[in-house]
């Protein structure tokens, strides 16, 4: 290659000359060193001159690959400046490409020269072809020469209405570089960002936002008009400007929209909090009722278009989106972020690095969402330190009762890693937990001691430190181990951890009496050659135990206040004096010394052992800002949500009509640009193809969340919501609502054809419709029917649970009140369990939601809005339904992963106007499906659950219920048991399995002489199982 | 955004400088260099350097430190995956990407730069666009160059950035047109002393080579979609039809490409294909330490496993080992402590084993833990998560394409603890 070749020769030519230069001194010492140096210099670039002024391509070529070779190095080539700068016109492509990256190199330091060019450029601005006008543009703005400002503002402003988007793009990154050289330019370049901003292109879009960002990032006005459009071209924008797009976005909607969260806002939320949920959720709901909540569509607009890039191979894409979601979403809808950032973690080192950093920090917030990972975070010896502590720290945030003995278990290994720096952080770690955890506080203590007889002095140091903080958050009956940690002061040299002891020991000094005073007599003689910290707490220790103890610690005490008196530090010296005074009775000591005691041995409040991502959260994710903890140079703040929203109609474009604003603009965007949205048209073409298709399935989920999403957006901004309930069924509306968007879009000869089919099927399916929802009212056997059926659909699914799992032998009627008919306004709601496995998710409770109106009006839109729900929890809603009339009824189902746990599930129950909180808690009887297995296997199974596992009381039982039917009956009523065929006539057996883990349930009654009754459950839920147990007794003792 | 970019190799020696700014100057690249020797090892470095007026950000691969200078608020992800992307640019060009062939080819590694960014901001990093921009070199291109005095620069300008299909050029022809997919599959694991695993999970990726005339449309589907948990894309495929059908649909990019990487859901249980019997233990009394490592196939699905190689850091106190192999190669370096042993086939019949003894520094005191044991071992013609292609579609064209689909598992991060 020639290339190589002759960057090779450059190069030993260079050496050799730099030789000759060393060597002319010695050998010819009459020639001055300097005047070598530039003769030498002078003839290596004479060449290149030549042969950039020969009239053959080749050799020009070969010099400006030289010359180029020089610059990669950092080697100084503007001398040739001249030489080079004719040429810049060349024919040969190659040359031209090497002239141009030598101009926009050396351009700045040689300003004049650098005018010879312009010109080349200017008359390239009117080249036909895009592709030369724009490289033009690119060159002409980037050699950074003041005098040609005026030029670059001109071409800017020609370029940013060139037809052509590729060279509005060039033109766009060039508004940046006019800024940065003359920011006088502000108030132009504005105007021709506010043009491009309104540019319907993808491949301007990314661009010019980043000129927004660089240039006016607070001109937020600008945004307004062009933000509906930015949210729906997101997707096919190239993934750095989609970067630049959501990082913009993110911080136009805090400005722009209310607080999706709870009132108390996210900074009063702290882990302690997290504890209490619902609590919070009480405060939280009656804040709500005062003041509803309903998220701006725009908003909406904005959550949702950003959802499918969390798949986008580019990470910083996915952690734009996450860091999105974490300030702009629904807490409930925060969560999906979590898996996309998880899977980041197996990408490079650097990029792990980031991405736990982030994670970091909203592990501390928000727990829930990286549970279900923990295992992700796990350290392997491989990893490098930096990745290992982040990891260690988010296990350390995530460490709760239920998973803390795994953590323990996986922590001992990493104390004993090689990485004895990732061995202390672990030590921290396990302090940490042991003081936000109180059940392990003692094992961990312990765990710590033991590590006190460690060979490697760092552990031990570590050890001693945080054993130091958790002492003192509990002081009592652990003389053991500080007279264990007195002893270790022979042999342990760390300054910090012999400073920790020597506190530990005067702090409690009452505690070992006999121990402190002779720990002082040692440290008094090593006193000179301790460090700092260490002589600081000596004199700390002396005077509490002259304080406490003076009979013994006089003479030492004042001999260590003597040697103070002289050290060498200002501190220590300081520190003397003052112990001095405040504990050494004298005539001129004053009122303080009275209170010495109190002043020394007051009850000190424990540390808290906390994170140090804590405060990161003031930071926005994902920003340089936030990996670094301080503010870096141009980051912008994200706003507080305002109190009340700004006025929403200023996104409206105004040439589109209210009304029909959605479809108009879809319509439009497709006629102005047939080629540029590759992914908008498939989608259009897809759900076209899905009107056809989809009339019959609309089952499978995806599409009707898809269905329903798409149907409440196109409601809320008002478009044609009226038009659209008249053409629409009930059962079908999602799928509906998808053709309706789709005849918009095509031909209006089209759209008449549509509506009618539509609304023939309307009449068809509501007057089916009509029919079941009055059986469902009448009669609730019907419903399990249609219950069995889907039932079956599941179980297609789901072949190994549905085999395990028997119907239910009992379907209580009992229904709970969702909301009253009067604080409902009219709507009522009622739900009651169904007992069947859910067809929306095997973890999931089935439950039927019943909605009556009481009104004498129709009752529109009627749907879930926004979910409450604790961590973990999830919900599968019933579609929207479109209107109910008046005293009619309906009944839905929903299914709810309540995990479980007997927690509620708030949400609000929506229709056109109002909102209304709801809450469903389930009793724990529902949370179980039925099992049915033998007897001995039930026994097999018991025999596994016993210890811990088991629970059981005694119990009267009522008379009328020791017969066996009545027995069965009663205990299958209260709870979703299966019966299994017992063959002694004293003892009753249940077995079930709990709907979200699946961990099984066996419930035994064992009826005893005098009416009494033995009552045992064995689960590995022993939470649920206990609560069981309370909720049969009464059960079975009352008649 | 980014202001400079400065390759340092592993000797601390700058050897390329590029600025779509002003001129940053390298002694900026002191700040670096403090953090690199604060740091010990290349890896501990962090990508992330604050100094007074810059930041420094840097992605170390092939032994060559890629530091980027940026002055303003960024997002880091941004230039960490764009520093990422250039290294990747440049195997792509060049086959491999060191030191030697950057400085060799410094002429097009400067023009793919600037081609990569406009004042700081990507402009083109499609490997498709830039190939048409800027020709990589191949031996016969540069002995046609010496020869007629072309160039390298791709005479006809491109149209790829212009289309509606940013990632693939225009005008693909070729007389055999064939797809191949390749469905590779990591499994992470981590091993407890006793056997019983940790954590374990599948990673997979498809790498695509696909050389089809025109522009086709293809669709691929599974036959048990509703393994994959989680996915990313390439940007050529259709995220609305996967959302809906499950299928892959796409106008694939000409050449190689990582169509989809998917992460298998958690709650299916992984079948680990080998297992480790160890047996390391040191004594307090003796300088020797008694070392024996077997390993062996477990749940194979009937597939030999292959390419074995185990490595492990042994503590700082061993001195020097003295093993004996059933099969294959060991080594053990005494400076870096680092025992490897290239394993090859496992034979069921006959399984390797690796023992010996170990001697250990006199007088000093034995480690506190036993080293852990990294393994990597492939098998071929097996997804272990039992993912599997259904069929490939090509719509948009008329030729009959030649099509493959090829599955193989790999140990990605496996760790067995001792």
């Amino acid at each position: 290659m020639s290339a190589s070749s002759l960057g090779y020769n450059e190069q030993g030519g260079e050496a050799a000359t730099e030789q000759g230069q060393e060597a002319t001194p010695t050998t010819a010492p009459s020639v001055p060193a300097a005047f070598g140096l530039f003769s030498s210099d002078t003839k290596k670039n004479e060449d290149l001159k030549q042969m950039l002024e020969s009239n053959k391509d080749s050799a020009k070529l070969d010099a400006m690959k030289r010359i180029v070779g020089m610059i990669a190095k950092g080697k100084n080539a503007s001398e040739l400046f001249p030489a080079v700068v004719k040429n810049v016109a060349s024919k040969n492509i190659e040359i031209k490409k090497l002239v141009y990256v030598y101009l926009m190199r050396y351009a700045e330091e040689q300003q004049d020269l650098a005018l010879l060019s312009i010109s080349t450029f200017q008359r390239a601005l009117k080249d036909p072809n895009q592709l030369i006008r724009a490289s033009a543009l690119r060159v002409l703005s980037s050699i950074r020469v003041p005098i040609i400002v005026p030029i670059m503002m001109l071409a800017i402003k020609e370029a940013s209405a060139d037809l052509s988007p590729y060279v509005r793009k060039n033109a766009a990154h060039a508004i940046q570089k006019l800024y940065s050289l003359d920011p006088e330019q502000k108030e132009m370049l504005i105007e021709v960002i506010e043009k491009l901003l309104k540019d319907k292109s993808t491949l301007v879009a990314g661009s010019v936002v980043m000129a927004f960002e660089e240039v006016c990032p607070d001109r937020i006005d600008l945004i307004h008009k062009n933000y509906r459009k930015l949210c729906n071209l997101l997707v096919d924008v190239e993934e750095w400007g989609q970067v630049v797009i959501i990082h913009m976005l993110t911080r136009y909607a805090r400005t722009q929209f209310v607080s999706p969260w709870k009132e108390d806002g996210v900074l009063e939320e702290d882990n302690e909090k997290d504890f209490y949920e619902s609590d919070e959720e009480q405060k939280e709901k009656d804040q709500k009722v005062k003041k509803p909540y309903a998220m701006d569509p725009d908003h909406r607009l904005l959550i949702r278009n950003t959802k499918p890039l969390l798949q986008s191979r580019n990470a910083a894409v996915v952690m734009a989106v996450a860091q999105l979601y974490w300030h702009l979403a629904p807490k409930s809808e925060a969560g999906i972020v979590s898996k996309s950032l998880v899977r980041l973690l197996r990408s490079n080192r650097e990029v792990q690095y980031i991405v736990l950093q982030n994670i970091a920090t909203m592990s501390i917030q928000r727990k829930g969402m990286f549970e279900p990972y923990l295992k992700s975070f796990y350290v392997r010896s491989t990893d490098p330190t930096m990745i290992k502590t982040s990891k260690l720290e988010i296990l350390t945030n995530l460490a709760n009762e239920a998973n803390i003995s795994t953590l323990l278990r996986e922590f001992q290994t990493y104390v004993k890693s090689q990485d004895k720096q990732f061995a202390a952080a672990t030590i921290q770690a396990i302090g940490r937990c042991a003081t936000n955890i109180s059940e392990v506080t003692d094992t961990c203590l312990n765990g710590l001691v033991c590590l006190l007889s460690n060979r490697d002095e760092i552990v031990v140091a570590e050890s001693v430190v945080v054993i130091k903080k958790l002492l003192q958050t509990q002081p009592a009956h652990h003389g053991e181990i500080i007279k264990h940690m007195a002893k270790l002061l022979d042999t342990i040299t760390v300054p910090v951890a012999r400073a920790s002891i020597l506190w530990l020991i005067g702090e409690y000094c009452e505690r070992v009496p006999k121990i402190a005073p002779d720990v002082l007599r040692k440290m008094a003689k090593s006193f000179t050659n301790e460090d700092d910290l260490v002589k600081l707490q000596i004199l700390n220790l002396g005077a509490k135990l002259y304080l406490t103890n003076s009979k013994q610690t006089k003479l030492l005490t004042q001999y260590i206040l003597n040697l103070g008196k002289y050290d060498q530090s200002y501190d220590i010296r300081d520190r003397t004096r003052f112990i001095r005074q405040l504990i050494v009775p004298n005539e001129k000591s004053g009122a303080l010394s009275k209170y010495a005691k109190k002043i020394f041995l007051a009850q000190k409040p424990a540390p808290l052992l906390e994170s140090p991502f804590k405060d990161r959260d003031r930071f926005q994710l994902g920003t340089l800002s936030h990996t670094l903890n301080t503010k870096a140079i141009g980051y912008l703040e994200l706003s507080n949500w305002p109190e009340v929203a700004p006025d929403p109609s200023v996104r409206n474009v105004e040439v589109i009509e209210l009304g029909k604003e959605w479809s108009v603009a879809l319509g439009k965007a497709k006629k102005e640009k047939p080629t540029e949205k590759f992914y908008s048209d498939s989608e259009e073409e897809e759900s076209a193809s899905t009107t056809d298709t989809e009339s019959e399935s609309t089952s499978e989920s995806e599409k009707e969340k898809n269905g329903k999403e798409e149907g409440s957006s196109m409601e809320n901004s008002e478009s044609s919501s009226e038009e659209l309930s008249d053409s629409e069924s009930e059962s079908k509306e999602g799928s509906a609502k998808k053709k309706f968007k789709t005849t918009e879009e095509s031909d209006s000869d089209d759209t008449e054809k549509k509506t009618k089919m539509i609304s023939k099927k309307r009449e068809s399916s509501g007057s089916s419709d009509s029919e079941s929802s009055s059986t469902e009212e009448s009669s609730s056997d019907s419903e399990s029917e249609s219950d069995s059926e889907s039932d079956a659909e599941s179980r297609k699914h789901k072949n190994a649970i549905a085999s395990k799992v028997s119907s239910p032998i009992f379907v209580p009627m009992k229904t709970h009140e969702l909301l009253h008919r009067m604080s409902g306004k009219g709507l009522a709601a009622h739900y009651h369990f169904s007992r069947q496995p859910c067809i929306y998710g095997n973890q999931m409770v089935s439950v039927q939601v019943t909605l009556t109106n009481t009104t004498d009006q129709k009752l529109e839109n009627i749907h879930v809005g926004e979910r409450k729900l604790p961590a973990g929890m999830k919900m599968h809603v019933f579609n929207p339904i479109e209107f109910l009339e008046p005293e009619e009824s309906i009944t839905v189902s929903m299914g709810i992963d309540f995990c479980d746990s007997t927690q509620t599930a708030s949400f609000q129950l929506c229709t056109k106007e109002d909102h209304f909180n709801v809450n469903i808690q389930p009793p724990v009887g529902e949370l179980l499906l039925p099992v049915t297995m033998s007897e001995k296997d039930f026994k097999t199974e018991q025999g596994m659950l016993t210890g811990m596992n088991e629970t059981s009381t005694t119990i009267t039982v009522a008379p009328q219920n020791s017969t066996r039917l009545v027995l069965l009956e009663k205990v299958v009523k209260a709870a979703n048991l299966g019966v299994v065929p017992s063959g002694q006539d004293n003892i009753h057996r249940f077995s079930a399995k709990t709907v979200h883990s699946g961990s099984l349930m066996l419930v035994t009654v064992e009826l005893k002489e005098g009416s009494t009754a033995q009552l045992i459950i064995n689960t590995e839920k022993t939470v649920i199982g206990s609560i069981l147990l309370r909720e049969l007794k009464p059960v079975l003792s009352q008649g | 955004m980014i202001h400079s970019l400065f390759l340092i190799n592993s000797s601390g020696d700058i050897f390329l400088e590029k600025h779509w700014k002003s001129v940053v100057s390298r002694s900026v690249c002191d700040y670096f260099f403090e953090a690199q020797e604060r740091a010990t090892e290349a890896e501990n470095v962090p990508p992330v350097i604050p100094t007074p007026h810059h930041y420094l950000l840097n992605v170390y691969r092939h032994k060559i430190f890629f530091v980027a200078v940026i002055q303003t608020e960024v997002p880091p992800l941004f230039v960490i995956e764009f520093l990422h992307r250039v290294v990747d640019t440049f195997q792509d060009y060049f086959g491999v990407c060191s030191e030697v062939v950057i400085k060799d080819n410094v002429v097009v590694v400067y023009e793919v730069l600037e081609e990569m960014l406009d004042n700081g901001f990507p402009l083109a990093t499609e490997s498709n666009i830039l190939k048409e921009l800027i020709k990589p070199p191949t031996i016969l291109r540069t002995v046609v160059n010496t020869i007629t005095g072309s160039t390298n620069v791709g005479d006809q300008l491109p149209t790829g950035q212009l289309s509606v299909v940013p990632w693939r050029r225009t005008g693909v022809k070729y007389t055999n047109n064939e797809a191949y997919f390749d469905v590779i599959e990591e499994i992470d694991a981590i091993i407890d002393k006793s056997g019983s695993t940790i954590t374990a999970e599948i990673q997979g990726v498809i790498d695509a080579c696909v050389k089809l005339t025109g522009m086709p449309d293809l669709t691929l589907s599974f036959m048990n979609p509703r393994l994959l948990d989680d996915v990313s894309f390439h940007p050529c495929v259709r995220f609305k039809r996967w959302e809906s059908e499950r299928i892959l649909s796409f106008i694939p990019p000409d050449g190689n490409f990582r169509l989809l990487s998917y992460h298998v859901s958690a709650q299916n249980l992984v079948a680990i294909p080998v297992y480790v019997k160890h047996n390391i233990s040191f004594r307090d009394s003796s300088s020797l330490g008694r070392f024996e490592i077997t390993v062996g196939p477990k749940q194979t699905m009937g597939k030999t496993v292959e390419g074995v190689m185990v490595t492990s850091q042994m503590p700082k106190g061993v001195l020097n080992m003295s093993l004996t192999p059933s099969q294959g190669m060991h080594t053990f370096d005494p400076v870096t402590k680092l025992l490897s042993w290239d394993v090859g086939k496992i034979n069921p019949q006959k399984l390797p084993s690796l023992k010996g003894t170990m001697s250990l520094q006199a007088g000093t005191s034995k480690p506190d833990e036993n080293p852990t044991i990294n393994l990597q071992f492939k098998i071929q013609q097996l997804a272990i998560s039992g993912l599997k292609v259904n069929r490939l579609d090509m719509y948009g064209e008329k030729y009959k394409p030649f099509k493959g689909i090829k599955y193989m598992t790999k140990a990605g991060k496996f760790q067995v603890r001792t």
